[in-house]
């Protein structure tokens, strides 16, 4: 299925949670923080299983003012 | 000599220059001149993950989090629901790495992309919602003291007029403007803190803002794009320091003739028109 990742559509696995898209980018979860068609997900929710269609954004801290 | 204490509400701010940790030559330059700026409160942004050509160094591993109280800021946002998406998101964060400042967000919801001006309906809607969230909010605004008035209406924790456009280095446009807005913040309420940001080219402005009675100084470009960002990170501190003290201290009325330090009583000279 396909499901939106920062903006670009990407293939994932039917079933795929929320953690393990985090690790499919060898991302740290504590060190990201995630929405999910734009609604923030929180760490208790990262086995929820994503949909067909799904939008989420995966952001962490940068410099600024 | 220590300066005095600074609340914004339940934070304890051990000291009044906010440094920003965009814009440094490299994290290194950051570090050293985040430490030379005495700062205990920095401001970082939320931005996309990347995920490929990723190269290894994140910010959050060239700040000692138990140093800093970090404050995320919704730079960026043009709009107040995004600006809330994004507060949403640096407390989740900040959470997750245990840092005190999960519980605060620098608000900024911008008007355009060429002046940096805050849109002031955006970022009172925004104020509103977060307020509303339980956020501490602290909200970037224009040196409109009605602006800044509203603002506090609505329940933010501190109003931060700016002195001029974000990056600019053009200082303290309208001293004026900043004092009144001091002057409504604070009436009836001494206390509440005001925190002037953006702007900032170079010491004196940050000297000038806390004269003008500021508690404090939010800035980032002036220290990380100048020639020696370490050096201009102390001389921030050192001017920070000067204008408290000088607004504590209390100045001398400006007067339009001189009035001579020494005394004309003995004098042996002769003195013109007497």
């Amino acid at each position: 299925m396909t499901v939106k990742v920062n903006g670009d559509e990407r293939e994932v696995p039917e079933g795929e949670t929320v953690r393990a898209l985090v690790a499919r980018f060898k991302l740290v979860p504590e060190k990201v923080a995630i929405e999910l068609n734009r609604r923030l997900v929180r760490s208790s929710q990262y086995d929820a299983t994503l949909s067909h269609g799904d939008e989420l954004e995966i952001v962490t801290f940068v410099g600024g003012g | 000599m220590a300066l005095d204490v600074f609340r914004i509400r339940d934070f304890e701010v051990r000291n009044r220059l906010f440094v920003g940790t965009g814009k440094y030559a490299s994290y290194e330059v950051m570090q050293r001149a985040l430490e030379s700026s005495g700062c205990h409160v920095v401001t970082v942004a939320v931005r996309r993950e990347r995920l490929v050509d990723k190269e290894g160094r994140s910010l959050l591993d060239y700040l000692d989090l138990n140093k800093y109280v970090i404050l995320p800021n919704t730079a960026g946002c043009f709009s107040a629901e995004d600006a809330i998406r994004v507060s949403l998101l640096g407390r989740d964060l900040l959470e997750k790495q245990g840092n005190r400042g999960a519980g605060w967000v620098k608000l900024e919801v911008l008007g355009d992309k060429k002046t940096l001006l805050p849109d002031p309906v955006g970022t009172l809607e925004a104020t509103r919602e977060l307020v509303k969230e339980g956020f501490t909010v602290l909200c970037y605004t224009s040196d409109d003291p009605i602006a800044a008035r509203r603002l506090k209406e609505a329940g933010a924790a501190s109003v931060m007029p700016a002195g001029s456009p974000i990056g600019s280095g053009q200082g303290i446009l309208n001293p004026l403007n900043i004092s009144l807005c001091l002057e409504t913040l604070k009436e009836g309420d001494p206390h509440y803190p005001v925190i002037v940001d953006a702007g900032v080219g170079t010491a004196s402005d940050v000297s000038i803002a806390m004269e003008l009675g500021a508690d404090g100084v939010l800035l980032n470009t002036g220290i990380a794009h100048a020639k020696d960002p370490v050096k201009m990170a102390e001389a921030m501190k050192l001017a920070l320091e000067s204008g408290r003290l000088s607004y504590q201290a209390g100045r001398i009325p400006k007067k339009r003739y001189a009035t001579a330090s020494s005394p004309f009583e003995g004098v042996i000279s002769y003195i013109p028109g007497e």
